[in-house]
C-alpha cells in the first residue's frame, strides 16, 4: 500500500438514542483527555479533519467527532420517512451524553460550532461536572430569524445547492478558497429538512438567554472562540452572552466566519491550541 | 460598479454555471437606481437601467447606494460580506418570489459580489 493515511479512524457505533436503535458514525484520532467535537447545523464531523489530523493535539487527547443522528454518515431511526426530523435541546443533550457515555468518553472536553457552541452553554448550566472544559465556536444564547429556513427543504428548491449557499455567505472571505469550497460540499450533502430542522433548535427552541447568568465556569470553564465575519452568531453576540457569563473567556478570531475549523483550519489551530493547552494544564 | 456586473459574469463560466437552469428576469435596486437584469441558461443576456415603468420581475434585490458600496470592497469588512450579511443588518429588502431567490442563491451570491474584483484594495 502506498497511500499516505491520515490518523484518522472512522466507526460505527450500534447506540440506543431516545429509545431507538441508532447507528452512529464517529472518526476519532488521539489518546490522552477525550475531545468531544459537534459540528454545526446540517453539516458533519468531517468539520473537524484538521483538528482530528492535528499532531499537536492528538499528543494530549483524544478527539472524536461524531455526525449527529441524520448527519453524515449517521442514518436516521427506521421509521424515519414518517416524521420531520426537529433538533430540541433535549434531543440534542442526549445525543451528546450518550455518546460520550458509550464510547468512554469520561468527563471529556466538549467542543461545539455554531448549534454546538449553544448547546455547550446548555452543558455548562446542567452537566458542568461532567465535563472537563467546554468551548463554543460561534457561540450565540440565541439566533434571531432573519430568514425563513422553510425554503431550504423545499420541493422545488435544490436543497443542497441553497444550503451551500447559506454556509458560503457565512464564511469570511479571507478562508481559503478550497476549504471554503469542501465546506459548502458537506452541506450541499445533508438531508433534505435536516439543516432546517436543526435551526428549530438554533432560531426557536433553544434559547438560553434569560439562564445565562446561572452558569458556574468554576466547576467547568468556558471558553468562547468566535469568527469575526460570522453574522449568525456575531462577535456581538457570543460577547452579549458572554457579559451574563461571569468567569467565561473569550476570544474574537480576527478573519474567520462561521466555521473556523473547517473554513481556514491553520488560522483556526492557531487559536485553539493554546486554549486546549491551558485546559491541559489548569483542569483534571 | 454595476456596469459591469453582465460582463463579469458572462466571462466566468464557474459563475454561470451556478445559474445554468435560470431563465428570470429581476431587479435590482442601488439606492434610487434600477436595474433590470434578464438571466439566460446562466448568462446574463440584458441589463436594463431605469427609470422603468410597469415592468415584471420575479424577484427584486434592494439596497442603498453606501451598502452596496460596503459589499463590493475587495475585502468587505464583517457584516459586509454577503447578501445575507445584510439581511441580518436590515441592510437590503428581498421581494417577490422568494422560492426563484432561493433556488438561484449560489448563483446569485457569486454574480452580485463578482464587481469585488474590480475594487482597489
Amino acid at each position: 500500500m502506498t497511500a499516505r493515511l491520515e490518523a484518522i479512524v472512522g466507526r460505527y457505533a450500534r447506540l440506543s438514542i431516545e429509545g431507538r436503535p441508532h447507528r452512529v458514525y464517529f472518526e476519532e484520532a488521539g489518546q490522552g483527555i477525550p475531545l468531544l467535537c459537534l459540528h454545526t447545523a446540517g453539516s458533519d464531523g468531517r468539520q473537524f479533519r484538521a483538528v482530528l489530523n492535528d499532531p499537536a493535539i492528538t499528543r494530549h487527547f483524544r478527539v472524536v467527532a461524531f455526525d449527529m443522528p441524520w448527519h453524515g454518515k449517521s442514518s436516521p431511526p427506521a421509521g424515519w420517512e414518517k416524521e420531520d426530523y426537529q433538533l430540541t435541546t433535549t434531543r440534542y443533550t442526549e445525543h451528546i451524553l450518550t455518546v460520550a457515555r458509550e464510547l468512554g468518553l469520561q468527563r471529556p472536553v466538549v467542543m461545539g460550532c455554531s448549534i454546538g457552541g449553544r448547546i455547550v452553554l446548555d452543558l455548562a448550566l446542567k452537566h458542568a461536572r461532567a465535563m472537563r472544559a467546554l468551548v463554543g465556536l460561534q457561540t450565540s444564547a440565541f439566533g434571531t430569524r432573519y430568514y425563513d429556513p422553510a425554503w431550504l427543504n423545499h420541493a422545488e428548491v435544490h436543497g443542497g445547492q441553497a444550503c451551500g449557499a447559506i454556509a458560503w455567505g457565512l464564511m469570511s472571505p479571507l478562508s481559503p478558497q478550497a476549504e471554503r469550497w469542501e465546506t459548502v460540499w458537506h452541506y450541499m450533502q445533508g438531508g433534505p429538512g435536516v439543516f432546517t430542522g436543526d435551526l428549530h433548535f438554533y432560531q426557536v427552541e433553544g434559547d438560553i438567554r434569560a439562564r445565562l447568568g446561572e452558569i458556574d465556569t468554576a466547576s467547568c470553564p468556558l471558553y468562547l472562540l468566535t469568527g469575526e465575519y460570522d453574522y449568525s452568531a456575531s462577535p456581538a453576540d457570543t460577547q452579549a452572552a458572554a457579559a451574563k457569563i461571569q468567569g467565561a473567556k473569550v476570544t474574537i478570531m480576527k478573519g474567520l466566519g462561521h466555521f473556523p475549523m473547517s473554513e481556514n483550519p491553520d488560522a483556526f489551530l492557531g487559536h485553539l491550541r493554546p486554549v486546549l493547552e491551558e485546559i491541559r494544564a489548569s483542569t483534571t | 460598479m454595476i456596469d459591469k456586473l453582465p460582463e463579469l459574469v458572462n466571462a466566468d463560466p464557474a459563475i454561470m454555471r451556478w445559474g445554468r437552469q435560470m431563465n428570470e428576469t429581476f431587479l435590482i435596486e442601488v439606492g434610487e437606481a434600477q436595474y433590470l437584469l434578464t438571466v439566460r441558461a446562466g448568462r446574463i443576456e440584458s441589463m436594463e437601467k431605469g427609470p422603468l415603468v410597469m415592468r415584471a420581475w420575479s424577484f427584486a434585490i434592494r439596497a442603498s447606494t453606501d451598502s452596496w458600496d460596503r459589499f463590493w470592497r475587495k475585502v468587505p469588512e464583517p457584516g459586509w460580506s454577503d447578501l445575507f450579511a445584510l439581511l441580518r443588518r436590515g441592510d437590503v429588502r428581498f421581494e417577490g418570489d422568494q422560492r426563484v431567490l432561493v433556488a438561484y442563491l449560489m448563483y446569485l451570491k457569486l454574480a452580485l459580489a463578482a464587481p469585488r474584483r474590480l475594487s482597489s484594495p
